[in-house]
């Protein structure tokens, strides 16, 4: 039976729906009132840790860790909920989960962090994250990671990992056109970014939250700050897309029902 | 309580800890704050050791029913005394919404559309008023000294709760954990012993389901009972433990809310505070804050005493914010979110035992709210400060936390403060409301003018005997037979039978754009998005079925703030959908029919459950 190393990249957002306003101060732009703003962890990273976890759990032996780039006090209280429902070893970066920063700093960071875990071995290493992220979705970070850390088999886009009896993983990854491609990789080390896999989000355990905590309130307190002040990026202007809202809350509507609403307002 | 029992497939787990707490809101955010920072010596020693982690300080945890810390709460106006006790050099300007009061108006509303209830006296005062009106609204020349602000402060407690609970946390020294419903209180005869969580992976009955996991029992020396008026754990412990002689909790008010994003030119200046009285319904009480960045809090109470058997407070709110006074500033704004909690305003009369062995209880569900001066939060963290204090001082000396102890601590505390001094003056003041809405205005003012010396006389009825049939209520304004022709035409389409006679009566259509007036699910979905974990059971639930099969009146369906609960079409007791339940408890007293087995609770029960709002700006 394989044995992983399974290290999940994974930051916090502000919860959906609330009220984002960016702005703009001598330091770069933010969103105003970012620490006061309730957040979540990223629902594409959060796939990608419970798969890391329900693929951990099957397989005995193997350490699931988060790494994460976001400010550690804000990261604490998402920590825990989130701690609630998974067993992991988080690794802290301290800077800014804004959304605003290079892509490229953010991946130079999160790769000089993993390579700071003592007794992970590259050789038994998968690593996680998603595909996309709900602050900003350039897509690119997970590859870049890869990349830095010298792992070339790279998947996108991943709604499922099965791991054969010799250890190889075949990978359904998401493709253009609404179809999946089946491919099969030898083993660790590979790069997933997750899509939404195909675990719900586990329920609330206390205990394990408990656990996670003991162990991980020291990394949240010794976190150090993360720089990224390598970019020479400037973002010439920032919006927040446009929206329209018109809610009715109905149940058991029939799905063609559905469909024939929703286009009929697109049409509007 | 827990419908469910252990299997012997899934063991129920068990820790422990020395403190838990249960709630994070005002009361515990004062609680923790205090002990937090008395846990360790100057040394760098802890002031007591863990007696269950040896050689660490004390650990103490704190569970919250909401997904995160100050979802779900309100906007809020306080003197801040204890606050400022706390922190000495509190800046508002470090947490967002928060502002000095600047401003502080009452205002007299006349109803600009003819279709409010109003006593003769105050059809008197709007022709008396009329003619120093503006836009149908009479400042009265002085705020009563009882009901001043001033100095004081405006915030949103969410965002106060998210810096408290930032704070604290950051120290190390208390763990608080969001999405975390407790279910009950381990009672030992009359001792607590600590906490049981809600059962996952169960039906909406309760029973067992997929991926069942009983809830965790958290055992502690000291519980802490800070979750506020609708609690399962203090309402379970009034049960238990019954309350003191003479004690009640009649009295109900539900705060129907919404933050509000202000059109540009609004003249209304940060720090601004409003007090409104006489529109919609001279019962119905207005608020409004202006928070920095032209941003509003604001809303109405609909207190347990307003006559409407069916009373949906979103709507008087729309009919409130339409008012031509406020309307003025406020047309033109945005909803940001919506929102409703209960408030318990019996104060000091509905105050439960506040300890016993093993458990101190802390806040409004402690009877700490002044129900004169409408101030509850400063109130709720004092009482939360004095029992950081009483703990740390057993602490050092190493004393158990008995009844005997927390009485000559926390207890001898609470009855040598301002709260308690300043509630005593408010305990009868709402009195006259029993008798009419006119002898409750007297009778407040009476109240706070001779500071408690003479008061309105009236002995406090139980909600659910004070709400009359419909057919009564609307007696000489719509005739029985056309009651039930509205009441069948409602059942057949399934819409809201408040609404129908709102409109029959004369309260004009709420004309939707959109942005501000917008429908009640758009409100608590705006910036305040409603939803509940999966694998909860149902946390409303109606202790006699068949009572509410007979029941006519179904205030619980019109009154609930989040359109939660509704007709079941085959018949039988309305039907409850938790992930549009905002947890404001209204159901709890919004109902015309008493529990079978206490005559003082109403049928609808209100346990333990998951999610809420997702808003920290309420």
């Amino acid at each position: 039976m394989s044995e992983f190393h399974i290290v999940v990249c994974g930051s916090i957002v502000p919860d959906p729906l609330q009220t984002l306003a960016p702005v703009e101060a001598p330091t770069g732009w933010s969103l105003k009132n970012e620490m006061m703003l309730p957040a979540v962890l990223d629902p594409w990273a959060g796939h990608a840790l419970y798969e890391a976890a329900n693929l951990a759990k099957k397989h005995p032996g193997s350490r699931v860790w988060l790494v994460s780039l976001a400010p550690k006090a804000k990261l604490q209280q998402v920590m825990m909920a989130v701690s609630q429902k998974a067993p992991f070893e988080l690794v802290v970066a301290d800077g800014s989960a804004s959304g605003f920063t290079d892509s490229h700093e953010t991946a130079r960071v999160l790769a000089e962090t993993i390579k700071g875990i003592a007794g992970l071995e590259t050789s038994k290493m998968l690593l996680f994250g998603g595909w996309q992220s709900a602050s900003r979705g350039s897509g690119a970070v997970m590859q870049m990671v890869g990349e830095m850390l010298g792992v070339s088999e790279q998947f996108q886009g991943v709604d499922k990992l099965t791991v054969h009896d010799d250890g190889a993983i075949e990978v359904k990854e998401r493709i253009e056109g609404g179809s999946y491609q089946n491919s099969l990789v030898d083993g660790a080390p590979a790069v997933f970014g997750w899509a939404t896999g195909e675990l719900p989000e586990p329920p609330n355990n206390p205990q394990i939250g408990m656990q996670n905590m003991q162990k991980n309130m020291p990394a949240l307190m010794q976190a150090k700050p993360a720089d990224l002040s390598g970019t020479t990026m400037k973002l010439a202007s920032v919006a927040v897309p446009q929206q329209r809202r018109e809610t009715r809350v109905v149940k058991d509507a029939p799905v063609d029902e559905m469909a024939r609403e929703i286009v009929e307002w697109l049409k509007s | 309580m827990s419908d469910t029992t252990d299997t012997p497939e899934v063991p129920r787990a068990e820790m422990e800890a020395d403190i838990v707490c249960v709630g994070f809101g005002p009361a515990a955010g004062g609680f923790l704050t205090t002990l937090t920072r008395g846990l360790m010596n100057e040394d760098g020693t802890p002031v007591a050791e863990s007696a269950v982690v040896p050689g660490m300080p004390p650990q103490v945890i704190c569970y919250e029913r909401a997904d995160d810390i100050g979802f779900g709460v309100s906007g809020v106006v306080t003197k801040g005394r204890a606050l400022r006790a706390s922190f000495p050099d509190l800046d508002l300007s470090q947490i967002p919404m928060a502002h000095e009061v600047t401003d502080e108006k009452v205002l007299y509303l006349r109803d600009p559309v003819g279709a409010s209830r109003r006593p003769a006296v105050f059809k008197l005062a709007d022709k008396a008023l009329g003619r120093w009106m503006e836009d149908d609204a009479f400042e009265l020349p002085y705020v009563p000294p009882f009901l001043q602000k001033h100095p004081g402060m405006v915030f949103s407690i969410g965002q106060l709760n998210q810096w408290v609970g930032g704070n604290l946390m950051g120290t190390g020294m208390a763990q608080i954990w969001p999405g975390s419903p407790v279910a009950e209180p381990l009672m030992d005869g009359r001792a607590v012993t600590g906490v049981r969580m809600a059962d996952q992976g169960v039906e909406k009955n309760g029973t067992p389901g997929p991926g069942y996991m009983p809830g965790m029992d958290m055992k502690a020396a000291l519980t802490v009972v800070a979750d506020g008026p609708v609690g399962p754990v203090g309402q379970h412990l009034d049960r238990a433990l019954g309350l003191p002689e003479g004690k009640h909790q009649r009295e109900w008010a539900v705060g129907m809310k919404c933050v509000v994003d202000l059109p540009e030119g609004c003249d209304w200046q940060a720090g601004t505070v409003l007090h409104t009285i006489g529109y919609p319904e001279p019962e119905i009480f207005g608020f409004l804050y202006v928070y920095p960045g032209n941003v509003a809090s604001l809303g109405i109470f609909v207190p347990s005493w307003f006559g409407n058997p069916v009373r949906t407070a979103y709507r008087y709110m729309q009919h409130w914010m339409q008012h031509p006074y406020l309307w003025k500033r406020l047309q033109g704004g945005t909803m940001r979110s919506g929102g409703a909690k209960s408030l318990q305003e019996s104060g000091r009369r509905g105050a439960p035992f506040l300890c016993g062995d093993g458990f101190a209880r802390i806040g409004e569900g402690s009877g700490s709210t002044n129900v004169l001066t409408g101030s509850g939060v400063d109130e709720a963290w004092a009482t939360g400060v004095m029992l950081g204090e009483s703990v740390l001082e057993l602490m050092k000396e190493g004393k158990p936390y008995t009844r005997e102890t927390l009485e000559a601590t926390y207890v001898a505390r609470r009855r040598a403060s301002w709260v308690e001094e300043e509630a005593k003056v408010a305990e009868k003041s709402r009195d006259g409301f029993v008798s009419s809405v006119v002898k409750g205005f007297i009778g407040m003012g009476l109240t706070g003018l001779t500071n408690g010396l003479i008061n309105m006389p009236g002995s406090p009825i139980k909600p659910q005997d004070r709400i009359p049939t419909i057919e009564e209520y609307y007696k000489g304004y719509i005739a029985e037979g056309e009651v039930l022709e509205i009441r069948a035409e409602c059942a057949r389409k399934g819409t809201s039978l408040h609404d129908a006679l709102m409109d029959r009566v004369g309260w004009p259509q709420i004309p939707l754009d959109g942005t501000l007036l917008v429908s009640h699910q758009d409100a608590l979905l705006m910036g305040g998005k409603v939803q509940a974990a999966p694998g909860y059971g149902d946390h409303v639930r109606f202790a006699d079925p068949y009572t509410c099969e007979a029941c006519r009146e179904r205030v619980c369906i019109e009154a609930c703030s989040g359109q939660a609960i509704y007709t079941n079409p085959e018949g039988g007791a309305p039907l409850f959908d938790r992930e549009k339940c905002v947890h404001c408890g209204a159901c709890m007293w919004n109902c015309s029919k008493s529990d079978l087995k206490d005559s003082e609770r109403t049928n609808v029960c209100f346990r333990a459950g998951s999610g809420g709002l997702h808003s920290v700006e309420n």
